[in-house]
């Protein structure tokens, strides 16, 4: 029993089949008792006042939006040393989503700056890199959509997918030296002092989970979509044959 | 190799396109700049080092698609690849190729078109030296860029897409280095970095794309 026998197409569905709906549910579970708790139980911030409460759904998105990229460059790996066919497919599937992601970040970051910051948009560090990881995603599905062969298709966005992280955190830390920043630092570092006070802290972890639940279902749901229109595909050019 | 690179060069300089088209257009982009931004002169000399970087940086995007395109069409690339050049010397001759006949002519030109954007006399070296710092790394990542879609038609467009949040550090660099020197500020940082990832590029890319060739040419 080893984790590479859900390598195997029609074990990876018959396992995930059931756990998408328990994952969906926890998901939306999740959000709702995070965000009521955090809308409408918990208090104004001294200097923010209601803005506050748009960090429980900015921060989560943002954080999915980077761990969804971290999750495609790891099934990439996969993709490239062992050649399973599934890891490529929850890479695919997972790209539109983490790219919703970062366009939910950027846009509740612009209506908590307009505000705070006074603007939309400020050429800060963090939305910088953001836009930039946007653009990243926007490539790597362009590049599958470009490619009619799936293998090929696979092999090019995983090597764009290695190759886009390294420029993507090279980016990162020359956007840092580039522009000093309006965006606050960590306040959920686990070692910080100063960090985020308890009563938004709670509802926040219960969204953050609802958000990863979330990314989790999209994607094994996703990833039986494509795994399903591949093996239409070889049915249909099956019965093809035979006609022939 | 060098075979190699010398037909890619007589190739460029013979076949026209390539060495006079990303020249020609460098200068247009950095004309039309002031009929943008409008012609004060203090207003173009601070932004001269940036619009000469991003003009150089799209004029280098313009003949990228052209490097292994061509090669492809004709069917000249599986050729090559059957040569017993590995693929990975390939894409550096082609970079290489590429940087000789728009990444040094740009850099040279930078320099006579600073005056058009009346540029401190203090930017000219530092334009310079950035630019030829720098360009190497646009054209080995251009490069990689270009065997990624190689096998496509009309990748042109998705060419630039996938290629463009690559340049973003390069640029970054480059163009905060060419600053900095213009005012006389501290430079070793910026420029290092500038160095270090046209070190880095040249080192790995060409890797990478000799890897992604291999792939297209399956």
């Amino acid at each position: 029993m080893s984790i590479w026998e859900y390598a195997n197409p029609k074990k990876f569905i018959a396992t995930t089949t059931p756990v998408i709906p328990w994952a969906f549910g926890g998901a939306m579970l999740c959000l709702l008792v995070g965000l009521v708790w955090g809308f409408f139980l918990t208090p104004q911030a001294d200097r923010f006042g209601s803005t506050v409460k748009i960090i429980y759904v900015h921060v989560p998105s943002a954080m999915m939006a980077i761990n969804a990229w971290a999750m495609m460059l790891v099934a990439s790996l996969i993709w490239l040393i062992r050649r399973h066919h599934v890891s490529a497919l929850a890479a695919k599937a997972a790209a539109p989503v983490g790219m919703t992601m970062t366009l939910i970040a950027l846009f509740t970051g612009a209506v908590w700056g307009q505000p705070m910051w006074g603007t939309w948009w400020a050429w800060d560090p963090r939305l910088t890199s953001f836009l930039i990881l946007f653009l990243f995603y926007l490539g790597y599905i362009a590049l599958w959509e470009a490619i009619p062969d799936p293998d090929q298709a696979a092999d090019l966005t995983s090597v764009l997918c290695l190759v886009g992280s390294v420029f993507a955190i090279l980016s990162r830390y020359a956007v840092l030296f580039w522009n000093q920043g309006l965006h606050q630092g960590a306040t959920l570092s686990l070692d910080a002092k100063e960090n985020i006070s308890d009563v938004y802290w709670f509802p926040l972890l219960v969204c953050l989970a609802g958000f990863i639940l979330l990314f989790v279902a999209l994607v094994l749901m996703r990833t039986g979509t494509e795994i399903r229109v591949r093996r239409l595909r070889a049915l249909e050019r099956q019965a093809q044959r035979a006609l022939a | 190799m060098k075979a190699l690179l010398l037909r890619d060069l007589r190739l460029a300089i013979r076949a026209g396109g390539g060495f006079g088209l990303s020249l020609a257009f460098f200068l247009i982009v950095v004309v039309l700049v002031p009929f943008g931004v409008g012609p004060e002169s203090d207003i173009l000399s601070r932004i001269g080092p940036g619009i000469l970087w991003v003009a150089a940086l799209l004029a280098t995007l313009l003949s990228l698609d052209r490097q292994f395109a061509l090669d492809h069409e004709d069917g000249a690339l599986p050729l090559i690849a059957t040569s017993p050049l590995p693929l990975e010397a390939v894409a550096l001759a082609k970079a290489l190729a590429h940087w000789l006949t728009t990444g040094l002519p740009l850099t040279l030109a930078a320099a006579p078109l600073g005056v058009l954007l009346n540029l401190d006399p203090a930017a000219y070296p530092w334009i310079v030296l950035t630019l030829g710092l720098g360009t190497p790394a646009l054209s080995v990542i251009g490069t990689f860029g270009a065997a990624l879609t190689v096998g496509i038609r009309r990748g042109g467009l998705l060419l630039s897409l996938l290629v463009l949040p690559l340049y973003v550090p390069t640029l970054i660099f480059g163009a905060e280095a060419a600053r900095r020197g213009a005012q006389g500020l501290e430079v070793a940082t910026p420029l290092l970095m500038l160095a270090g990832i046209t070190a880095g590029s040249l080192a790995l890319l060409p890797f990478a794309a000799g890897g992604v060739l291999r792939i297209n040419l399956r």
